[in-house]
């Protein structure tokens, strides 16, 4: 029996289909994935997102937690109002899930964690919470409701109240974060463009989705929800990595804070380690300049015959060209070769993102 | 609801022929395209090929996957419909219309009423489901 999240039955009827999503039934689309894709590039999207699961540290050693658990450092965030995005990691340096967190106010933050992870992130956490005045609470009732586009806040401030509209005006740069009443309201997202994650009790989320459906806000599906993060190029967990994996070979050694050094997060020696001994492998982004479908699971080779594997891939509406994430072993390679359906196609190698705010960041050789 | 156009045949991996005199036009019924989600690529036969019933006539790529379409009877592909280069999604949005896939002059027209009719094909998507 799957679960459904509160805003089930506003999916159903705006004849979403329904596709099973780990534990969750979710909406993949609402009648055209790529039509909602380019709504969020162009104006304005929301996505139910309540499938992840909120989880509150809170207590006198809450920054002292956060900062062994995480490979990114939670002090970076210096004062509440601020979140970043880091990977947990397991001794071996292996990702165990990236998450958001959110510094909400002295001695409180809360974690965002992936559907697919959360009961094994809560287990985590719980078995290394003993030596920390801390408590963990994982949050049942919540809605989160992601608005993301160009347009994101200038609807959100068209149908705030008065108390949110004031709280927004806090909302200054990307990651950060307020919070009005018992809502928490971040800039955050998954698809590259400017927007917010509204976290709120799961009571009030018809309400709102409603509310934003009537202001002309497209409802969109996890379809768009990976194609636009792909074209962000931001990893998506067991794709793109897993716990056998470390972040430096995930495109994700940006998310490693390894100063200040006396810093012993999880994971670091094991880090440390692979770093003295060389990276064997890196993520790149891929590009097909012709017609044709890069995908998951497809065999890449270098020029020297040496295999590499597409992570994640798919068709980027904004290029209307393939795009990819793919493993690769290290080399100067600018132009590889990939196998698609028993042929061989060329890609070109480039770095992501693909599209940020609506562009198109590289080149890609388009016929 | 799947739409099934009473007058056309029907193959179980979903391919719709129509009747037009002696030539059969060819495209993806309403329950594939639903399936496959929205279309980004059509790779549509050569003029004059030869097919034989089942082979693989055209490819289509969608978001989720790709997917192969077959020839419902032999024949010779006498025109393929172009505006499918550019414009893919003419296929989810009108399958029966303006995203038929290829025509075809058959070796043998009797073959057509030979395949699914309407029913048989509803009752085929329904077993399957």
């Amino acid at each position: 029996m799957k679960r459904h999240t509160a805003l089930y039955q506003q999916h159903v009827k705006q004849h979403a289909k329904m596709v099973d999503f780990h534990d969750w039934q979710m909406p993949l689309h609402y009648g055209s994935q790529l039509h909602e894709h380019q709504a969020v590039r162009q104006r304005v999207g929301m996505f139910d997102v309540s499938h992840m699961l909120a989880i509150d540290v809170i207590g006198t050693q809450a920054t002292a937690f956060l900062q062994r658990l995480l490979a990114n450092d939670v002090a970076k965030l210096k004062q509440a109002g601020r979140s970043l995005y880091s990977c947990m990691l397991n001794p071996q340096g292996g990702i165990i899930d990236d998450l958001l967190v959110y510094f909400l106010a002295d001695d409180y933050y809360r974690l965002v964690v992936n559907a697919s992870r959360a009961a094994i992130d809560l287990a985590w956490l719980q078995q290394n919470a003993d030596a920390y005045a801390i408590e963990l609470t994982a949050i049942d009732d919540l809605a989160i409701i992601a608005l993301q586009g160009p347009q994101a806040l200038a609807t959100f401030k068209q149908i705030a109240n008065p108390q949110q509209q004031l709280a927004v005006t806090a909302l200054t740069t990307s990651f950060s974060v307020c919070r009005s009443d018992n809502w928490v309201i971040a800039r955050t997202g998954y698809t590259g463009e400017d927007g917010f994650e509204i976290m709120l009790p799961a009571i009030d989320a018809v309400n709102l989705w409603q509310t934003l459906s009537n202001a002309g806000v497209q409802a969109c599906g996890l379809g768009a929800r990976d194609s636009l993060r792909l074209e962000a190029g931001m990893a998506l967990y067991d794709n793109d990595m897993d716990d056998s994996i470390s972040p430096l070979e995930s495109g994700l050694a940006w998310t490693v804070a390894w100063q200040p050094s006396q810093r012993q997060f999880i994971g670091r020696q094991a880090l440390e380690k692979q770093q003295q001994q060389g990276l064997k492998q890196q993520l790149v982004g891929l590009v097909l300049n012709q017609r044709g479908v890069l995908r998951a699971q497809q065999t890449v080779i270098l020029n020297d015959q040496r295999h590499g594997v597409i992570t994640s891939g798919g068709f980027s509406p904004s290029m209307q060209q393939s795009i990819a994430l793919a493993r690769l072993p290290i080399s100067n390679d600018t132009h590889v070769n990939v196998i698609i359906r028993n042929k061989t196609l060329a890609a070109k190698i480039v770095k992501p993102p693909f599209i940020r705010h609506g562009k198109i960041m590289i080149d890609g050789e388009k016929n | 609801m799947n739409n099934i156009p009473t007058d056309l045949r029907y193959t179980a991996s979903h391919e719709w022929a129509r009747r037009e005199g002696d030539e059969l036009i060819i495209g993806i019924t309403d329950h594939a395209q639903s399936l496959l989600g929205d279309l980004v690529f059509v790779e549509l036969p050569e003029i004059d090929g030869q097919l034989n019933r089942n082979d693989d006539a055209v490819v289509v790529e969608s978001v989720k996957a790709a997917s192969d379409v077959y020839a419902p009877v032999a024949g010779t592909v006498i025109e393929v419909n172009h505006a499918l280069t550019d414009s893919p999604q003419l296929v989810n949005q009108d399958c029966y219309g303006s995203g038929w896939l290829f025509k075809l002059r058959p070796d043998d027209i009797a073959e057509w009423d030979q395949l699914l009719d309407d029913d048989s094909y509803r009752q085929q998507i329904e077993t399957d489901a």
